[in-house]
């Protein structure tokens, strides 16, 4: 498609050739229901071809319906050149040095015509331009890895992200962020957990819930925090970074392994599940919640392990579940299936035999629990004793996504499935707790007299 | 200066000015529900909240890749922003905590259908468009707004004014409060479905204003479409002289604000012109002009603590600044009642988040002594011609206040600033912020566009009954004064006024006025009991008529009735008309009476009959017969029918 029609088709298309006019040209139309002068915009490919959208002088954005059209004038051009200001990012030789790595994601965005969604941008430069307090927190230097969507990322993204950042670590920096789509995150944060051990650095993955294309975006907040995270706190550990009240207020530190997201848009959508997150920063301090930490150390040393086996699957059980789901994965050369089981980690009997058929086969099982929260007890019922005898092994407290993402790590290094089993129980950070402490499980329920006290006492 | 009071100023003073006028007034739907979620319009939190969140506010780009002006001034303000949330009236939505859900079709009926009223073009596609505020009215931090319709028009007594555009819109949060760096906002009202509607700058007097808002909003209101109440409708005026520049005052509240506030911000502008032209003797090189400031401790000078008594805090950092060049100027006249130096102690408490008082002039008498004023001058190096102010506040805020002196005092050597101003009730204005422009609008890349099929606009012109322009093309022809007809077209009293007159044959002005300012006039001093239908002031015109009966006695006959309700208008009449009854009279009426009673009530009560006749003669006869005895004639005279 030319550039000067960007995204019309069909009706639309014709018409603009009709008239000769293009994109970004200024124009005056005339049709059946008034006459309408602006600037042709873009159009969306996903959007119909039944329409042009033009600028009118006053900023807003009109349609105009093609068959209403009876003429356009075309009168000059005025194209427009979105771009962040851009400012040579300070460098001083007082302040730690932190790179920030990009994946995707919105931490910083411009406008995407094509599709009418944002794209990311990223610079430094770009990113002092739109958040000069960065400045005063450390030296950054930026490494674009990928542009891609966080339900984009996958094995290939976790194996180069965890080499870079053995690299990095090596060269010696002070501190690493991951700019990050907030869909997946979690899901690359236990990759990094299982790939990336022992570093001496903080590792901090961040993203935002809202576009930094917007005035309330998190955006912002999000990477002063994760940044002064990367620079000064001696946590030497694989954390995500995001907000812990919707407010304005604070972030929270999560551990890799033990993070989700749990609500499809809020800011405050991740929380640290069967256990308590390791810290909470704001713009001038952070205060660690616990002190069994990594802490920071002042070599370069790092155990980078960027292995991931494909072929591995995650199952959530519902009732009248079908054998052949599993039958399937097993005819298909899956090695390993986590299965996020009902209660303390169960299925229905007629899965039993398609089981049974699968472990024969060599196909690692791991029961998790799709209540997130709590262990999976394979010994209370005869479900689940019936369960283990065909194979299937608990995972205690691993949350199925973790366990999924670790089965895959694991299932890249070994065939054996004795060790197999001894790396998938062995925790590596935190992905299995011996203990769940009593505040680990907190939802608290609106409405009820004593929460909603509370609630009027705190920020949201 | 040659300020002209309002009251003295004819049409020649607005055309010396050059005088222009806009209008853009704002006016909530009425729907069930907010505009993009699902949450009830129109219910109010009333100062009880459930829960606070806190957002500040950043600059984005505009779609153009552009900065808005607006923006970056709220960023130097450096506000935390609270809003106070009630479960009942407000979502996550709301508080950007989730994306728009589908536009109201209810809210975009409503907003079609005034824009037909108003000849509007109206659009192929309705395109969901962000307009920031980050002043924090808007917790996403901007507005979701569409245009529905762009050049429109409406007839005023003596001319056509253009409409340049109608959109639809989420109405703001309701401010609480905004001391110091912390705005207070409830947010029941945010969200709530509105429309604005944009004129161009064709008013050219103070009246013309006033009447092209009043045909605006009787059109809205007659379309029973929109809210009404208290804040169901804001208006916001532009206003601009030869030479000045385009001023926004928002949120006047009435209509009846407008003449004077768009008069006093005429003049407002000519000061800043003439300011200007004064300045311009004393300050060859405006490029080159600077401040200079000292810092100076509480306890430098003696007399000034007597100065400042109370005004400054422990804490305060007090920063003593020359103006070159500005002597006079900072108590030049702008406004009534108010100087230059107002203008910049307005941006101090506005962008540096400095409460007022916050500073003192050379130019006003309450000053230093003369030794202290000599040696501050020679601290400053201040000529001859300088000025010099005495600002104080906490020390974080002195940069950005410097600043916007600095910036305000060179904005004089231009003329008038662009600026978005605050209505006081007084018809005077203070600063409220930058004038934003169109860099401040972004496309929601959360919604699709909303094709607006011809069919639809079809369905909405068939069901549409526009009455008011005809409404008011008739009081005009019937030469009602126009302080009568928001209250008659508002109340839809034109037919009944049309079908009084003809049947009586009366003057259609006289009819009108009578329910134009009589009835309307017993009604606010609560001379009519709340269930008066005003079909009763046609019935007692049409009474009078038919009785021959001269129509002085009117009004006369409805204040009766207002004060005695229940009874009916031929004894009413009768009393007003013929005073007060003899008995022998009173006998004559008994046998007509009890007909009315038969007719008006199914009362099989014995005595119901003799009761109602009592209740209806009793009031004319005060004070001549007792109740009994006229029970016992009414009975005597009953038994003879």
């Amino acid at each position: 498609m030319s550039d000067a029609i960007k995204g019309y088709r069909g009706a639309a298309r014709d018409v603009l050739d009709k008239f000769s006019v293009e994109v970004w040209s200024d124009c005056t139309v005339q049709t059946t229901r008034g006459e309408f002068k602006g600037i042709v915009l873009p159009r969306s490919e996903t959007d119909d071809d039944q329409h042009v959208v033009l600028k009118l002088i006053t900023g807003y954005n009109v349609g105009i319906t093609v068959d209403t059209i009876t003429g356009m004038i075309a009168a000059g051009r005025k194209e427009a050149h979105y771009k962040i200001p851009e400012k040579e990012f300070p460098v001083s030789p007082n302040k730690p040095n932190i790179k920030l790595f990009g994946t995707g994601g919105t931490i910083a965005s411009r406008l995407d015509y094509r599709t009418g969604a944002v794209i990311p941008a990223f610079s430094p430069g770009e990113l002092y331009g739109a958040c000069p307090e960065l400045a005063d927190i450390c030296n950054l230097t930026t490494d674009k890895l990928f542009a891609v969507f966080s339900e984009n990322m996958g094995p290939e993204q976790y194996k180069k992200l965890a080499i870079e950042i053995g690299k990095a670590i090596e060269n010696g920096v002070d501190g690493i962020v991951i700019g990050h789509g907030t869909d997946t995150m979690h899901h690359t944060a236990a990759a990094l957990s299982f790939m990336v051990q022992n570093p001496p650095v903080p590792i901090v993955l961040v993203g935002s819930q809202r576009s930094s294309d917007r005035p309330s975006s998190d955006a912002a907040l999000n990477l002063i925090h994760a940044t002064k995270t990367a620079a000064e706190s001696d946590i030497a550990e694989i954390m995500v970074c995001m907000f812990g009240p919707t407010s304005d207020e604070y972030g929270l530190l999560h551990r890799g392994t033990r993070v989700r997201k749990m609500h499809s848009s809020y800011r405050s959508t991740f929380r640290t599940i069967g256990d308590i997150p390791l810290a909470q920063v704001d713009r001038e301090k952070i205060t660690p919640l616990r002190q069994d930490y990594a802490r920071r150390r002042d070599d370069h040393n790092v155990d980078i392990l960027p292995f991931f086996e494909e072929r591995v699957a995650m199952i959530y059980y519902y009732p009248n579940m079908h054998p052949d789901i599993i039958d399937s994965l097993v005819d298909n050369g899956y090695r390993g299936i986590v299965i996020a089981g009902t209660g303390l980690g169960h299925v229905n009997k007629p899965l039993y035999p398609a089981i049974e058929r699968a472990t024969k086969a060599g196909v690692a099982i791991y029961m998790t629990v799709q209540t997130l929260w709590g262990y999976v007890h394979m010994f209370v019922y005869d479900t689940g004793r019936d369960l283990m005898s065909r194979g299937v092994i608990p995972s205690e407290n691993m949350l199925p996504e973790v366990a999924y993402i670790k089965l895959g790590w694991a299932l890249g290094q070994t065939d054996d499935l004795e060790k197999l089993r001894e790396l998938m129980l062995t925790p590596v950070q935190s992905e299995i707790t011996e203990r769940e402490p009593y505040n680990g499980y907190l939802i608290l329920q609106g409405g009820i007299p004593e929460v909603e006290e509370f609630l009027r006492k705190i920020h949201k | 200066m040659g300020y002209v009071p309002r009251l003295e100023a004819d049409r020649s003073v607005y055309a010396d000015l050059g005088f222009k006028s806009g209008l853009e007034i704002h006016q909530q739907l009425l729907t069930k529900k907010k505009l993009f979620c699902h949450c009830p319009a129109g219910v109010f939190q009333r100062g009880k909240y459930d829960a606070e969140i806190i957002r500040h506010m950043r600059p984005t780009l505009s779609e153009m890749g552009e900065y808005d002006g607006t923006a970056l001034m709220e960023k130097r303000t450096r506000k935390i922003i609270i809003y106070r949330i009630k479960d009942e009236t407000a979502c996550t939505y709301d508080f950007d905590d989730t994306p728009p859900f589908k536009i109201d079709r209810e809210a975009l009926g409503n907003a079609l259908e005034i824009a037909l009223m108003l000849r509007c073009s109206l659009v192929g596609e309705l395109h969901i468009t962000r307009k920031q505020y980050l002043d924090g009215s808007i917790p996403a931090g901007f507005q979701r707004t569409a245009i529905v319709g762009i050049e429109g028009g409406f007839p005023l007594k003596e001319k056509n004014i253009r409409i340049i555009q109608l959109s639809i819109e989420e109405d703001s949060c309701r401010e609480v409060s905004d001391i110091g760096h912390t705005r207070i906002y409830t947010t029941d009202r945010l969200g709530m479905p509105l429309i604005e509607m944009v004129t161009y700058p064709e008013m050219l007097t103070p009246d013309e204003v006033a009447e092209a808002a009043q045909y605006l909003r009787l059109l809205v209101r007659t379309s029973g479409k929109v809210r009404t109440g208290l804040g169901a409708a804001r208006q916001d005026v532009n206003v601009s002289i030869d030479g000045g520049t385009r001023i926004e005052i928002k949120g006047v509240a009435h209509i009846k604000w407008i003449p004077e506030l768009t008069h006093v911000e005429a003049f407002r502008q000519k000061a800043l012109l003439l300011i200007r032209e004064q300045l311009q003797q004393f300050v060859t090189d405006p490029a080159g002009w600077q401040i200079t400031s000292k810092q100076i401790t509480p306890d430098r000078f003696e007399s000034l603590p007597v100065l400042v008594s109370g005004d400054i805090k422990p804490d305060d950092q007090l920063m003593m600044i020359n103006l070159p060049g500005f002597k006079n100027i900072l108590s030049f006249f702008t406004q009534p009642g108010h100087c230059f130096a107002d203008e910049l102690s307005g941006r101090l408490k506005v962008i540096a988040c400095i409460e007022r008082p916050n500073m003192l002039h050379s130019d006003n008498p309450v000053w230093f002594a003369d030794d202290a004023t000599a040696e501050i001058r020679s601290a400053l190096q201040a000529a001859d011609n300088d000025a010099q102010v005495l600002i104080w506040g906490p020390a974080d805020d002195m940069p950005t206040a410097l600043e916007t002196i600095d910036e305000r005092c060179r904005m004089a050597f231009e003329g008038v600033p662009n600026e978005t101003r605050k209505s006081l009730a007084d018809g005077t204005t203070i600063f409220e912020r930058v004038l934003p422009g169109p860099d401040r609008m972004y496309p929601d890349t959360d919604s699709a566009p909303i094709p607006i099929e011809s069919e639809y606009i079809e369905t909405i012109e068939n069901r549409m009954i526009v009455t008011m322009p005809q409404w008011l093309d008739t009081l005009r022809e019937w030469d009602v004064p126009d302080d009568a007809h928001y209250y008659l077209i508002l109340h839809g009293f034109i037919p009944l006024i049309e079908k009084t007159a003809n049947e009586t044959g009366w003057p259609k002005k006289f009819v009108a006025l009578l329910f134009g300012h009589t009835f309307k006039g017993m009604q606010r001093r609560g001379q009519l009991a709340d269930t008066f239908d005003p079909q009763m002031v046609g019935d007692v015109c049409c009474h009078l008529s038919q009785n021959n009966i001269d129509r002085r006695w009117v009004r006369e006959v409805l204040k009766q009735l207002g004060a005695n309700s229940g009874h009916s208008i031929s004894v009413v009449t009768s009393e007003v008309v013929h005073g007060k009854l003899t008995l022998e009279e009173a006998a004559d009426r008994v046998k007509d009476l009890a007909d009315q009673f038969n007719n008006v009530s199914e009362s099989c009560l014995p005595d119901a009959q003799v009761r109602w006749v009592v209740g209806q003669l009793k009031p004319l006869m005060q004070g001549s017969v007792s109740q009994s005895e006229l029970a016992v004639l009414i009975t005597r005279e009953l038994s003879h029918v």
